[in-house]
């Protein structure tokens, strides 16, 4: 049992994703996460905003219990299934990372720069971590969807949309990566 | 009640799964985007490669889900501007916070607190399309 411990390789996890997908279709659901921002936005007060949030939530509350579930997933894959799991990257991109002020590459399983506790005072961090998810957010709801709505569930039912959606993902993340990250890290 | 347990296991597994896969790693979306490893493609093409199939499956045999209605992954609107612009907007951030919609909440149930502020982030995101909605384009 030694290998649960272990980080689990792509192979095994990829169609373990599959596998999450069917069995929502299985018992009548879609896999997609993203939706559940859009319900969090109603049971915050947004449908008193505009249009877009008037929608009987309670029709979600399946969602959201997937998503909480992702929420206790986490909790026991990181201190149960795990010791310390911190990804094996390439060598090039550590010392990348390492050149970028990144000191945590290769050490942790996210950059304590920017997930550790001192985050919460330091206003760049903040800055960077509240664009970041504002782009998330508006962008998954902008496209219809996000990595698990349409790159996984939408490409696997062959929906143009969702290919469409999948290689913007994949020009965004080139354009922050490339161009931006030199800029502010 | 039954249903809900099983939502709930469902929600567990998969956020299990993201993270032993690493998936929910900042470093790992960015090595994905310096094309300096195969495990992020390796992760999504295994999962389309099996989704695929399963997908096909079920509607070559016309499966039926539990409630024994045809399964139905319904169509998205066609167009290219909102999936492109919107994609790009989303690329955007998921290298930026190294986090899409489902691994920010695996992150905060695995005790990196400073993720919230990524899920703040991402509701007030999605209240501001849909308050500038009727003006993009689509």
């Amino acid at each position: 049992m030694e290998w649960i411990l272990e980080p689990w390789p792509w192979y095994v996890t990829g169609p373990l994703i599959a596998l999450t997908m069917f069995t929502l279709l299985y018992v009548g659901k879609n896999f997609g996460m993203s939706s559940n921002l859009r319900t969090l936005c109603t049971l915050c007060g947004a449908d008193k905003t505009c249009d877009f949030f008037c929608f009987d939530w309670k029709g979600q509350r399946w969602n959201l219990l997937v998503m909480t579930g992702a929420i206790i997933g986490g909790f026991v894959a990181s201190n149960y299934l795990s010791e310390n799991q911190v990804p094996d990257l390439n060598p090039a991109t550590i010392e990348q990372l390492h050149a970028a002020g990144f000191e945590s590459a290769g050490n942790a399983y996210v950059p304590t720069e920017l997930f550790g506790n001192e985050s919460f005072s330091d206003i760049k961090t903040l800055a960077i971590l509240l664009i970041g998810g504002l782009l998330v957010g508006f962008g998954a709801r902008y496209a219809g969807g996000c990595t698990s709505g349409h790159s996984i569930s939408g490409i696997s039912n062959l929906q143009l949309p969702s290919l469409i959606a999948t290689i913007g993902f994949f020009i965004g993340g080139l354009i922050m990566v490339h161009l931006i990250f030199p800029l502010i890290f | 009640m039954i249903k809900s347990i099983i939502y709930l296991i469902t929600g567990t597994f998969f956020g299990i799964v993201m993270y032993k896969s690493e998936a929910a790693s900042w470093f790992r979306i960015y090595e994905m985007f310096n094309f300096q490893s195969i495990h992020m493609y390796g992760l999504m093409g295994s999962a389309l490669a099996v989704g695929i199939v399963i997908v096909q499956f079920i509607k070559r045999k016309k499966v039926k889900d539990i409630h024994g209605a045809p399964i139905v992954i319904a169509a998205k609107d066609k167009g290219i501007a909102r999936y492109l612009i919107g994609g790009i907007l989303f690329g955007l951030g998921w290298a930026l916070a190294g986090a899409c919609p489902g691994p920010m909440f695996v992150l905060a149930g695995a005790g990196y607190f400073p993720i919230l502020v990524v899920i703040l982030g991402a509701v007030l995101g999605t209240w501001l399309y849909g308050l500038v909605k009727n003006r993009l384009p689509h």
